[in-house]
């Protein structure tokens, strides 16, 4: 039991990292681009974003979990096979879902810092737009992303244990701490231990991971009014 | 007024055309798909292969097929699961909706009430040990997964500690309508409704503290003070006015999102027959054209509540109004 838990706390940890950093990757380089080129860039992808953020974050997981997984087989795009019992196709999942809540803050910021002084100036210099984007803007609106990221990673290991609780997150012979707490489902009554020893272990890593995510907030952006839904 | 609700009228049709867009080629154009194999759920036969094949349109072009399903969803309303024998799927869902509505009313009261309580009484307990023990509570309530919350509460209310004279009269897991039997509608959901509150509980209250604890600077608190208002007007009627306005918009979301398919664990873990529940049992049989639907409900349920949001809050804030 003790063994199965460690062994599951791998997967959602690893899936709750691996989702929360490659949301955070993807909708930097959407922001920035959108923040930085403005016009038809920034319509499209604002727009794209309003449209995930419509879709209440689980539903959107459903649906793109049932597609992916349906096949015994796994999917295969050109040179990329899918397996759907691998912990990428999770990962990838909740990551997308997320984007547009880091999105949105960020690409806000990259409209702001874009008429700043200092991007005057390295124009003035001749910089090149990935060099404006990524050397002048980059650095002044990353602590945006790293405020958010502890916290994300709160929000992204509780979405994958409820996806895994709900069958559709990591799938057999592999577990994680959702699926555990599914199977102690059935067991609940006469060996609870099987899924109460799984969530203390979600609420103790969540809880840690809001109090770190308090705690760099404060220490990197005292004025931000983060409002991170859980 | 009328030039901005028109505007957002518009702009709400847009987002729901987009959305039903998006939901359909999620499940019929994700390359590497074959849809009939998933709209027939499992071990299909032939014969049904065919059929869906024919009813759906899938051997014509992708705005045909889009069209025919939005036709059987909308218009005709016949559109029929697979997996689930003739199962109709939009009259499911309106079956499903009023207990979806009775969990998240109920839960809603309860976290309103609460978490209004919590947040004040911590600004008020500041500087006290009890502000941060309150805050440490919240931050807990946030922690925890929904579903191990529900299945930790029904351990003990059905099972260990049934026999205790305190939970005795909690009756087995289920929903009755509260048109039958309102008392029996009750007693079943006063737990499911404590166990979806509590994650709101503490977010809203740690939201409320801050919002306070950030207008008691303001200019007007110190002229409420200082013209002599005893310190429960300054808070009841000054501060905590001011602070609401996030609090209510902040509600009119999560409010949306429950309805719209946000219950679906506390709705698994209760046994409560709603949407999400309806979801639920789709999943396990992989029913693509019930989740579909509910996928769309849910969406839709959830951008119409944001836009009334948005015209409510116009309306009673003038600022937010195009001139």
């Amino acid at each position: 039991m003790a063994a199965r838990v460690l062994y599951g706390g791998r997967a959602s940890l690893e899936i709750g990292i691996g989702s929360a950093v490659i949301c955070c990757l993807i909708a930097l380089v959407l922001a920035l681009i959108a923040g930085f080129f403005g016009r038809i860039a920034d319509a499209v992808l604002s727009r794209l974003m309003d449209l995930i953020w419509a879709f209440p974050v689980y539903l959107l997981a459903i649906s793109l979990a049932t597609v992916l997984l349906t096949k015994p087989n796994g999917l295969e795009w050109g040179f990329v096979h899918v397996d759907p019992s691998s912990l990428w196709v999770p990962t990838f999942i909740i990551a997308i879902v997320y984007v547009p809540y880091v999105f949105r803050p960020v690409r806000g910021q990259v409209l702001s810092a874009r008429h700043k002084e200092y991007v005057e100036a390295a124009i003035a210099q001749g910089a090149s737009n990935v060099r404006l984007m990524f050397v002048e803007i980059l650095p002044n609106v990353i602590t945006t992303v790293i405020v958010m990221l502890p916290l994300m990673i709160a929000t992204t290991v509780l979405t994958e244990a409820a996806l895994s609780f709900l069958s559709i997150g990591v799938q057999p012979p592999k577990a994680s701490w959702g699926t555990i707490i599914d199977d102690g489902q059935a067991l609940l009554y006469s060996r609870p231990m099987v899924a109460i020893a799984p969530g203390i272990m979600i609420v103790l890593t969540v809880l840690s991971l809001n109090v770190l995510g308090d705690g760099v907030r404060d220490a990197l952006d005292p004025r931000a009014k983060l409002r991170m839904k859980a | 007024m009328a030039v901005f609700i028109a505007r957002r009228f518009v702009g709400l049709v847009v987002v729901l055309f987009a959305i039903t867009v998006l939901t359909f080629l999620i499940f019929f154009a994700t390359p590497g798909i074959d849809p009939t194999r998933q709209l027939a759920g499992r071990n299909p036969t032939p014969e049904t292969v065919a059929a869906i094949k024919h009813e759906f349109g899938l051997d014509r072009s992708l705005p045909v097929q889009y069209a025919l399903m939005m036709k059987r969803l909308f218009i005709s309303r016949d559109l029929v699961s697979y997996g689930n024998q003739a199962l109709k799927v939009v009259p499911a869902i309106t079956s499903a909706a009023p207990v979806t509505f009775s969990l998240v009313i109920g839960a809603a009261v309860i976290w309103v009430v609460f978490s209004i309580l919590v947040g004040l009484l911590a600004v008020v307990l500041k500087g006290t040990v009890f502000d941060p023990l309150l805050m440490i509570l919240a931050l807990i309530g946030i922690s925890m997964p929904v579903f191990w919350l529900g299945e930790v509460v029904n351990l003990v209310t059905q099972d260990r500690a049934h026999g205790f004279f305190l939970f005795s009269w909690v009756p087995p897991l289920g929903y009755t309508p509260i048109t039958h039997d309102p008392f029996m509608w009750f007693k079943q959901l006063v737990f499911p409704w404590i166990t979806l509150s509590i994650l709101y509980i503490g977010f809203y209250a740690r939201v409320l503290r801050a919002n306070l604890l950030e207008v008691e600077n303001e200019d007007y608190v110190r002229t409420a003070r200082a013209k002599g208002l005893s310190e429960r007007k300054v808070l009841l009627k000054h501060m905590l006015r001011t602070s609401l306005i996030t609090f209510v918009s902040l509600f009119g979301l999560d409010f949306g999102v429950l309805v719209g398919g946000g219950a679906l664990l506390t709705e698994v873990v209760f046994g409560l027959p709603g949407v999400g529940l309806l979801t639920y049992r789709s999943l396990v049989a992989l029913d693509l054209p019930v989740i579909m639907a509910t996928v769309i409900y849910g969406a839709f349920f959830i951008t119409i509540a944001n836009a009334l949001v948005d015209v409510v809050y116009a309306r009673l804030d003038p600022r937010i109004r195009p001139a």
